[in-house]
C-alpha cells in the first residue's frame, strides 16, 4: 500500500522510552526509602542532612539489591554502580549548590537600593544593614578590571593570532607556556607586582591591582581567543589568499572580524576569571571604605576585598554585609557568563 | 623549446596552434586558441608521499577545461598548484613549471599574492566572508589586495550580473552574505573572484555541495564566463564535465602518484577516447 | 626522479612586520612567566643565602626581636608540609567525586539535564575562592566537625587522625574538604571533556555485544580517559597548592609542623604570605618573596606536567 500524499497515516512512537506510569512506579521505592531514612533521622542520633543522605544512599543500594535478586551478577553490578555514580555526582555538586543557596539566604538581607550606591566611610561594624553599601567596591573593581582588560585583550588576541594565523616555530611552546601560566597562584602574581611595581612606586594603587589581575587574566583570554580563532574555517583564509590578499590583510580584514563576538567572549570570560580574586589585591591595591576613582595613586576598594575585610571584622552585621557583597559578586559573575554564552552561541552559528 | 620561443608563441597577438606547441609528455589538448596556462612536468608531494607525477597540460584561453578522475587521483591538488595554494600545506613540495603567459609562476621573483589576482579560485563549499555584507563580499578582493579602484558600484553590479546573481540581490546588497541560499552563496563567491578581474578562474568542484537547480545556474554562469576568461574546473560528475567543458583531462592513480592519462577536446574524450581506461571511466565502468 | 623545487610561502614586508608584532605579543606570556621567577628569586636570594637548606628543612618562622637578642629565622618547612597535606586531602576527596560527576553528566543524564549540569559546572569553576572560605566557615564547618569527630572516635588510634585537644573546627581536614569542593569543578569538567571524546563506535560496539552501561564504561571509557583525567587531577592539585584566601579564612593558622589533620592548626605557604605580609619588616619581606618563589616553582612544575599530559592526550585524539 502506498501512502504517498497521505500524511500522518502512522503515528510516531518511541517504544524504547519507558512509559510515564512505569517511571512513576519505579520512583515509588526510592521515595519510600527517603521517607524511612527521614524518620530514622528524626527519631535517632543520626543528625542533619548528611546523616539523612547517607541513610538514603544505603537504602537505595539495598533496594537495588532486592530488585535485582533474580538477575545475574553483571546486571546487579550495573545497577549498583549507577547508584554509586549518581551518589558521587550528587556529592560533587552539593557544595556548589549549597554555596549558591547560602549566598541568597544569607546575602539578601543586606541588599537594599542604597547598597549599590553608598560606601562604608561612615558605617561602623555594628550599624544595622540599612546603612552603608558596596558602591565604592563595585566602582573600584570595575576600574581595575577595565584596566586589566585593556592590557590583556590585545595581548591575548595577539597570542591567539600567533597560534592560529602566524603559526611560527614557537607555536607549541607558547601554547604550553600559556597553559602553564594559568596555574600561577594568584598570591604569587600579587607578590610579583608588589616587588616590581608597588615597591618601586612606593604606594598601593588600583593600577598595581590591575597589573596583578592581568597576569591571571591573560591565559584565559589567550586560550579563549585561540579557541574561537580555530573555529574560523580554513576555507575563509584560503579564499582571501586566492583573492590576492597578503597574510596581514587576510588576518585583520577577514579572520578577526569574523570572530568579533568570540573575542568579546574571551574578554568576558577573562573578567569573570579575575573579578573575584582576593589574594593579589591584598598585596597590591589593598582596600578603602570610600569611593575613589583614581587608579594611579593610593589604595582602592574592590568587591572581594570588601568581603574579605568585613568578614575578618566578624561582627554579626559585618558578616551579613560580607555575604551581601558576595551575592552581588556572584550575580555579576553569573551575568557575565550569560552574556558570554549568548555571544558564544552566535559564534558557533 | 626555449623560454623565449614559448613566450613568443603564447603571446596573444600571434596565437599559436596547439599542434605546433605539442611537447613531449603524456598529452596535449588540440586547439586553435592561444594558451592561458600551461604546466610542464609538474609533480607534487605531501611529505614523502608522491601524489602527482609528470603532468604536462595546456589550458587554452577563453575555454573551459574539466579535470576529471576518481577521487584520490590528485586532480584537486593539481588545481591548487595552478595558483600556488598548494604551498600553504607545510609538508608540500613540487617539481616542474606552471607557466602563465610563458612565465613560471613558481619563479622566485614572482609575487604569489599578485599572481593570485590574475588566477582566481572558487572552492568546493560556498564560503562568503561572514562578517561582510553581499556588497562588501564582492568588493573584498579589491580591499584585501588594496587595489586603487573608484567605481565600486559599477563593479558590484557588473560582477554580480556576470555571476547571474544581480537580479536576486540588487535590493539587499547590505544583507549578510550568509543570508543567501547555498547556490546564491556560491555565485556570490564567483562574483567575488571576478571583481579583481582575473584572466583565469580555477573551480574546485563548485557544485558538489549544491542542489541540481543551483548547479544548473552555475553551469550557465561558467559558460558565460568562458567568453572572457579561462576556466579550469575540477568535477566528480561526468555529465557536468560533458556539459560545461570544451576540453577534458583525465587523471588516474593506481595506488601510486596520480598521472594524466589523456587530455583532449571534451567531445572526443566522451565519444572516442584514445586510452581504454578513459573509455572505461567515462562509461562509468569504475571510479 | 624529477628535481624537487624549493617551495615556501614568501611573506611581503607588511607580512613580516605583522608577524613580528604578533610574535612579540605572543611572547609576553613567556616573558612575564620568566620575570616572575627571576624577580622572586632575586629578591629572595638573601634569605636563601642566609638560611641555606634550613629554609626548607627548618622549623621556625620568626622575625626575631628588635633588640637583636633573638635572631630572625625563616623556614617554610612547616608551611610546605601543610600545603602538601591540605592539597592532597583535597585531591583524594575530589578525584573520585569528579570522576563520578563526569560519568554521570556524560552517560547517565538526559540531554536537558546534561546541558543544565554543564552550565552549572562552568559557573562552579568561576566561584571566587573567597566564597569557599565564607561557606567553609559559616555553613560547612559544623558538618565537617561532626565528621571529624566520628573519624577521630573510630580511627583515632591512627596518628593521622589523633587529636589531643578534641577541638575539631578549622583543621587541615576541613580546609582540605573545602579545597576539594573548590577543585572538583576543574577536574570534573576536564574529565567530562575527555570522556565525551571517547569514540562513539567503541561504546556502541560494547552495547552491540550485549554489554551493560557500566560494562561499556569500564571496558572503553575509563581506559580511554585515564591520562586526560590524570592531567585534570594535576591541574586541580596545582590550584589547591596555591590557594590563599580559602585556606587563610578556614585554617587556624599556626606556623608549626602538624601531621594530625584533625587538629585545629595548620597553614600553607600562600596563607603565610598573606598573613605576614602586612606587618613584615624589610628582611622578613624578603623571606616572603623567597617563600613565594618556592610556591611558584612547586605549582609551575605540577602545572607543566599536567599541561603536557593534557596536551598530549588531546593531540592523540584530534
Amino acid at each position: 500500500m502506498s501512502n504517498i500524499g497521505n500524511e500522518t497515516l502512522v503515528a510516531p512512537i518511541q517504544p524504547w522510552v519507558k512509559p510515564r506510569a512505569k517511571t512513576l512506579k519505579n520512583l515509588f521505592g526510592p521515595a519510600l526509602v527517603a521517607l524511612v531514612s527521614f524518620v530514622i533521622v528524626l527519631l535517632t542520633g543520626f543528625a542533619g542532612p548528611d546523616g539523612w543522605a547517607l541513610l538514603f544512599f544505603v537504602g537505595l543500594l539495598g533496594l537495588a539489591i532486592a530488585r535485582t535478586r533474580n538477575q545475574d551478577r553483571v546486571k546487579r553490578n550495573n545497577s549498583l554502580i549507577s547508584i554509586v555514580i549518581a551518589g558521587g555526582a550528587t556529592l560533587a555538586f552539593a557544595p556548589w549548590l549549597s554555596i549558591f543557596y547560602s549566598l541568597v539566604i544569607k546575602g539578601f538581607h543586606g541588599i537594599y537600593l542604597g547598597y549599590f550606591f553608598r560606601d562604608m566611610r561612615i558605617t561602623t561594624p555594628d550599624d544595622e544593614l540599612n546603612m552603608g553599601g558596596v558602591g565604592h567596591a563595585i566602582i573600584g573593581s570595575a576600574i581595575m578590571v577595565l584596566i586589566a582588560t585593556a592590557i590583556t585583550l590585545p595581548l591575548g588576541i595577539l597570542s591567539g593570532v600567533y597560534l592560529t594565523e602566524v603559526r611560527g616555530r614557537l607555536t607549541r611552546m607558547i601554547r604550553f607556556v600559556i597553559q602553564s601560566m594559568s596555574g600561577v597562584p594568584s598570591i604569587v602574581a600579587g607578590l610579583f607586582i608588589f616587588t616590581t611595581f608597588v615597591d618601586v612606586t612606593k604606594q598601593f594603587s588600583g593600577l598595581a591591582g590591575s597589573l596583578a589581575l592581568s597576569i591571571l587574566m591573560l591565559p584565559t583570554v589567550a586560550r579563549t581567543a585561540e579557541e574561537v580563532l580555530k573555529l574560523v574555517p580554513e576555507d575563509l583564509r584560503a579564499a582571501s589568499y586566492a583573492l590576492g590578499a597578503r597574510q596581514w590583510r587576510s588576518s585583520l580584514m577577514v579572520v578577526l572580524p569574523t570572530v568579533r563576538s568570540g573575542l568579546t567572549t574571551a574578554a568576558i570570560l577573562g573578567v569573570a576569571r579575575v573579578i573575584g580574586e582576593t589574594a593579589p589585591l591584598i598585596l597590591t591595591a589593598q582596600s578603602i571604605s570610600s569611593f575613589k576613582f583614581n587608579p594611579f595613586s593610593g589604595q582602592i576598594a574592590s568587591i572581594p576585598m570588601y568581603i574579605f575585610a568585613l568578614f575578618q571584622i566578624g561582627t554579626e552585621y559585618s558578616m551579613a554585609r560580607a555575604w551581601s557583597g558576595a551575592l552581588v559578586l556572584m550575580v555579576i559573575v553569573f551575568l557575565l557568563f550569560v552574556v558570554a554564552r549568548r555571544l558564544g552561541n552566535r559564534v558557533k552559528r | 623549446m626555449s623560454r623565449i620561443e614559448t613566450e613568443l608563441k603564447t603571446s596573444k597577438e600571434n596565437g599559436t596552434t596547439m599542434n605546433e606547441m605539442t611537447t613531449s609528455g603524456a598529452s596535449t589538448a588540440v586547439t586553435e586558441r592561444p594558451l592561458g596556462l600551461e604546466t610542464r612536468g609538474v609533480h607534487a608531494w605531501f611529505g614523502s608521499h608522491h601524489v602527482l607525477s609528470d603532468i604536462n597540460l595546456q589550458f587554452p584561453e577563453r575555454s573551459v577545461t574539466g579535470l576529471i578522475g576518481p577521487s584520490g587521483c590528485g586532480k584537486s591538488t593539481f588545481l591548487r598548484m595552478l595558483n600556488r595554494m598548494h604551498e600553504f600545506i607545510p609538508s608540500a613540495a613540487m617539481a616542474g613549471e606552471v607557466l602563465m603567459n610563458g612565465n613560471d609562476i613558481y619563479a622566485p621573483e614572482i609575487d604569489a599574492a599578485a599572481m593570485r589576482l590574475k588566477i582566481g579560485m572558487v572552492f568546493q563549499k560556498p564560503n562568503p566572508f561572514p562578517a561582510m555584507t553581499i556588497r562588501e563580499n564582492v568588493l573584498s578582493g579589491i580591499k584585501l589586495a588594496n587595489l586603487k579602484v573608484s567605481n565600486h558600484d559599477d563593479i558590484v553590479e557588473k560582477c554580480l550580473s556576470r555571476a547571474g546573481l544581480w537580479k536576486e540581490v540588487k535590493d539587499r546588497l547590505d544583507a549578510s552574505g550568509g543570508s543567501l541560499s547555498g547556490g546564491q552563496q556560491q555565485r556570490l563567491c564567483i562574483a567575488r573572484s571576478l571583481a579583481v578581474e582575473p584572466t583565469i578562474l580555477l573551480m574546485d568542484e563548485p557544485c558538489s555541495a549544491l542542489d541540481p537547480g543551483s548547479t544548473l545556474r552555475i553551469e550557465e554562469t561558467i559558460h558565460e564566463l568562458a567568453e572572457k576568461i579561462t576556466v579550469v574546473i575540477v568535477t566528480h560528475n561526468m555529465q557536468q564535465a560533458s556539459r560545461v567543458s570544451n576540453y577534458c583531462a583525465f587523471f588516474l592513480s593506481d595506488g601510486g602518484p596520480g598521472v594524466l592519462v589523456e587530455a583532449d577536446a571534451t567531445r572526443k574524450m566522451f565519444t572516442n577516447p584514445t586510452d581504454t581506461r578513459t573509455a572505461d571511466y567515462v562509461q562509468g565502468k569504475f571510479g | 626522479m624529477p628535481q624537487k623545487r624549493e617551495m615556501h610561502v614568501v611573506y611581503s614586508l607588511g607580512d613580516r612586520i605583522f608577524r613580528r608584532i604578533v610574535t612579540a605579543g605572543a611572547l609576553t606570556s613567556l616573558i612575564v612567566l620568566a620575570l616572575i621567577g627571576l624577580f622572586l628569586f632575586a629578591r629572595g636570594a638573601e634569605i636563601f643565602r642566609d638560611m641555606g637548606f634550613k629554609f626548607i628543612t627548618g622549623v621556625k618562622w620568626t622575625a626575631g626581636s628588635e633588640d637583636g637578642t633573638a635572631a630572625a629565622e625563616f623556614s617554610i618547612g612547616p608551611m610546605l608540609v601543610g600545603t602538601i597535606i591540605v592539597s592532597f586531602i583535597a585531591l583524594i576527596v575530589a578525584l573520585p567525586l569528579s570522576i563520578a560527576g563526569a560519568l554521570f553528566i556524560e552517560f547517565y543524564s538526559s540531554q536537558r539535564l546534561k546541558r543544565l549540569l554543564i552550565s552549572l559546572l562552568d559557573l562552579a569553576a568561576a566561584i571566587p575562592s573567597i566564597f569557599f572560605g565564607l561557606w567553609g566557615i559559616q555553613v560547612f564547618s559544623s558538618m565537617a566537625e561532626r565528621w571529624s569527630y566520628l573519624l577521630n572516635s573510630y580511627m583515632g588510634w591512627f596518628p593521622l587522625f589523633s587529636n589531643e585537644m578534641q577541638v575539631f573546627g578549622r583543621s587541615p581536614f576541613v580546609a582540605g574538604l573545602v579545597l576539594a569542593a573548590m577543585i572538583a569543578p576543574i577536574i570534573t569538567s576536564i574529565s567530562r571533556e575527555v570522556y565525551s571524546r571517547t569514540p562513539r563506535e567503541l561504546v556502541d560496539s560494547c552495547y552491540a555485544l550485549g554489554g551493560t552501561r557500566w560494562g561499556a564504561i569500564r571496558a572503553v571509557v575509563l581506559p580511554f580517559g585515564r591520562s586526560g583525567v590524570l592531567g585534570g587531577a594535576m591541574l586541580g592539585l596545582g590550584r589547591a597548592l596555591g590557594e590563599t584566601v580559602a585556606v587563610y579564612l578556614i585554617l587556624n593558622l599556626v606556623f608549626a609542623y602538624n601531621f594530625n589533620i584533625l587538629e585545629a592548626q595548620g597553614g600553607n605557604i600562600a596563607s603565610l604570605i598573606a598573613t605576614r605580609f602586612g606587618e613584615a619588616t624589610a628582611y622578613e619581606l624578603k623571606g616572603l618573596l623567597a617563600a613565594g618563589f618556592v610556591l611558584f616553582l612547586l605549582t609551575l612544575t605540577v602545572n607543566m606536567i599536567a599541561t603536557s599530559v593534557v596536551q598530549r592526550t588531546s593531540k592523540d585524539r584530534s
